[in-house]
């Protein structure tokens, strides 16, 4: 029997692709996994076209916490707990309690996590001495933008900051969002009322506009994950805010910047701790003939040993992260990754996913509003983003449109 | 739904004598498979579309009401200033790079045309943008040559003093007319190549004889002889163009704001990542709708200007 695995393309996957033949098809003969791999965005849309249709093209599908409450409510995807409690050798509990949380719904799990990861602040420590200065333990958005100032150097061609301006609601929204939630803004209050032109809102998006036109990357409007990590294996930037799963590019043997990074909390402004939450997850598909065969695969996908199998075959630095409590009380892993393994979890730790910023919001989601429309108003208000960052618009033209996307798009869909 | 014209009238040949009803059908049959290959894949897609059009159908919602019939998906597309903006720019990034990649067609076709060393292999050269996969161009445009930071424009602009010019930010709509022009210029060399090569040589000779300089021959004799061909490469650069979507998706997204939105990238953003098939259907039948009137219009303006043209010239 073959069962067919949609995920996204990501050195991780890439390295659960290669280890499957050797490590899960040969201790379960009779069951052949078919992977089949998307960039991001071609797969959450090619996933959900299948699940929503009942098309059952997919077994098990890679999905993000922003969906498991309106596919759980559609029945799309199958309730893991009667197969966990069957398995307990699966030792459900060890899965970090707040990634575990953001892949529930109503109590009941519905994916189970491959990796997981929070965002923190990176920094060129070697930049950072020539300058005299140093990174707090803590820092605030008001010290990094000043350090920002310091370190922003255009005749060198070294930017202060890193941030995304790419157009994407996973992309410059996402490290805007948190920056957002910590000065004491919101996408809507609890009577989905926008709050996109509030003070506070508008506040931190000309705080972040500022930022990155003064002392960012130039062109940062083109910019996300893929290009900053670039820029700073490049050593043009001297500071970094992005996903922690970043690091261990950075920090891998035959990075050009291997050990000369350093790494610290996410900046915060009102709140005590800013870092968003996101794991890449897999689910079992309402529509799959082969549930049993798609379960033992996902368990094994997602389980210790296969840990430990990668850590085998690949080293530990490079097995996947924030997943597991006992990967973080493993000595070898910490070991192999205590420059940034430690501060990952403290982040993934301190997400407060159903009220992450100064007021309580109508549904949980750190980076994101996590209701189905947000795919598409949240890729209108980010292209509203990037025409701020690029200079095509000021930061108040942009928010007054992206308010008036945002209102509409809930009003249409029925929420207020 | 569109009938072509493929080559210019030819002047002398007899309209042929009427078939008799039997004879024409006989001569028609082959053709049927592939007329109900074209139903089943261009015109039940289409009665589809119209029939999702009337109803409130939102993938992310299976079991909601969907109201069929309601006209609610047409009211919401013509109140979003979005979808508005969506048109103006599909005219804007249709109109510009035809026009422009005709100008610049011409130019290297009559290049191209001239004895010069190593000619097959300069064709060869101009003509293979053509061939690149558009969305592997779009990569290399906004990677490799737009590029704040790496990229060879800036590099090479470096000694003119532009330093880490942000291109697709700074100038989205003329980066997406840039590359669409890009990529279709070859198209209309091939084109307006074919038409000046079968330009016949004794009447240039006979022109030159008679002591008519290069500005005169190509304005009265080679343009004129052209004009079928570029009418050619005005329609069916406009009708490909038109449905441009592969650079705006990977070098601009759309944006910044909706600066490159044209309606084939919004009716995908509102069918892939709101999934809401209702108000995306009613688009897409707006839209064909449109484009139907438009293409007649023009299709007529320009077989008048076929027929005029075969008059004057035979």
């Amino acid at each position: 029997m073959t069962i067919t695995v949609a995920v996204t393309a990501n050195p991780l996957m890439t390295t659960i692709e290669q280890l499957t033949p050797g490590g899960f098809e040969a201790s379960h003969p009779g069951i052949k996994v078919k992977f089949v791999t998307y960039d991001e965005n071609t797969e959450r849309e090619d996933v959900e076209k299948d699940v929503a249709t009942g098309a059952g093209q997919y077994d098990v599908v890679m999905i993000g916490p922003n969906d498991i409450a309106s596919w759980a409510k559609n029945n799309w995807i199958v309730n893991l707990n009667s197969y966990t409690a069957a398995d307990p050798s699966y030792d459900v509990s060890d899965l970090l309690p707040p990634i575990a949380t953001a892949l529930s719904s109503s109590g009941s799990l519905y994916a189970v996590p491959f990796y997981g990861e929070s965002s923190f602040m990176m920094y060129n420590k070697a930049m950072f001495a020539a300058a005299h200065v140093t990174m707090p333990a803590h820092p605030t958005w008001a010290q990094i933008a000043a350090l920002a100032a310091k370190l922003n150097d255009p005749s060198a061609g070294v930017a202060g900051i890193c941030l995304r301006g790419l157009t994407g609601w996973g992309d410059n929204l996402a490290s805007l969002d948190t920056v957002v939630n910590t000065m004491g803004g919101q996408w809507f209050n609890t009577s989905w009322d926008a709050e996109l032109t509030s003070p506070a809102f508008e506040n931190a998006t000309t705080f972040y506009v500022n930022l990155v036109k003064n002392y960012g990357e130039k062109g940062a409007g083109n910019d996300s994950f893929n290009q900053c990590l670039t820029i700073m294996q490049q050593q043009k930037a001297a500071m970094w805010y992005d996903a922690t799963v970043a690091a261990s590019t950075l920090d891998a043997s035959g990075s050009p910047v291997q050990g000369k990074i350093g790494f610290a909390p996410a900046p915060v402004d009102l709140t005590s701790s800013s870092g968003w939450l996101w794991s890449w997850a897999l689910a079992l598909e309402s529509a799959s003939k082969n549930k049993s065969a798609a379960w033992q695969f996902m368990s094994w996908a997602t389980s210790k040993q296969y840990i430990a199998y990668d850590a085998s075959k690949n080293g530990w630095a490079a097995v996947p992260p924030g997943t597991r409590t006992s990967t973080y009380h493993n000595p070898q892993y910490l070991a192999a990754a205590s420059a940034f393994a430690p501060l990952t979890l403290q982040e993934i730790d301190s997400v407060n996913i159903t009220q992450p910023g100064v007021a309580p919001q109508p549904v949980p989601g750190v980076q994101y509003v996590g209701i189905p429309e947000f795919e598409e108003f949240g890729a209108l208000v980010s292209a509203q983003i990037t025409a701020a960052i690029d200079g095509q618009e000021t930061v108040a033209q942009a928010l007054a449109k992206s308010q008036q996307i945002a209102q509409q798009a809930v009003i249409a869909a029925g929420y207020k | 739904m569109i009938d072509t014209p493929v080559a210019p009238p030819q002047a002398g040949t007899r309209p042929a004598a009427p078939l008799r009803n039997y004879e024409s059908w006989i001569r028609r049959a082959p053709l049927v498979p592939a007329l109900v290959f074209m139903f089943v894949v261009t015109q039940i897609p289409f009665l589809l579309t119209l029939w999702y059009s009337f109803q409130k159908y939102d993938l992310n919602y299976p079991t909601a009401p969907r109201d069929f019939p309601t006209i609610y998906n047409y009211k919401v597309v013509f109140d979003d200033p979005i979808f508005r903006a969506a048109v103006v720019n599909t005219v804007l990034f249709t109109a510009a790079p035809v026009i422009l990649s005709l100008l610049f067609g011409l130019g290297i076709a009559l290049l191209l045309n001239r004895h010069v060393f190593g000619r097959g292999f300069l064709r060869t050269l101009i003509i293979s943008p053509f061939l690149v996969m558009p969305t592997a161009a779009a990569l290399v445009w906004k990677f490799t040559i737009l590029d704040t930071t790496f990229g060879l424009l800036n590099y090479f602009l470096r000694p003119f003093g532009v330093h880490n010019e942000n291109w697709i930010g700074s100038f989205p709509q003329a980066t997406i007319i840039t590359f669409l022009t890009w990529e279709w210029t070859p198209f209309m060399v091939l084109l307006l190549l074919a038409g000046l090569q079968s330009q016949r040589e004794d009447i240039l000779e006979a022109a030159r004889v008679d002591g008519a300089g290069a500005w005169r021959i190509f304005r009265s004799l080679t343009l004129p002889m052209l004009r079928p061909y570029l009418e050619l490469g005005v329609l069916l650069g406009s009708i490909y163009i038109v449905q441009a979507f592969d650079g705006i998706y990977i070098i601009t997204q759309g944006g910044p704001a909706t600066l490159t939105t044209n309606l084939p990238y919004y009716i995908y953003q509102i069918a892939f990542q709101g999934f809401n098939i209702g108000q995306a259907s009613a688009m897409a039948v707006i839209v064909v709708v449109a484009t139907i009137l438009i293409a007649t219009v023009a299709l007529r303006t320009i077989s008048s200007l076929f027929s005029a043209e075969g008059m004057r010239g035979r």
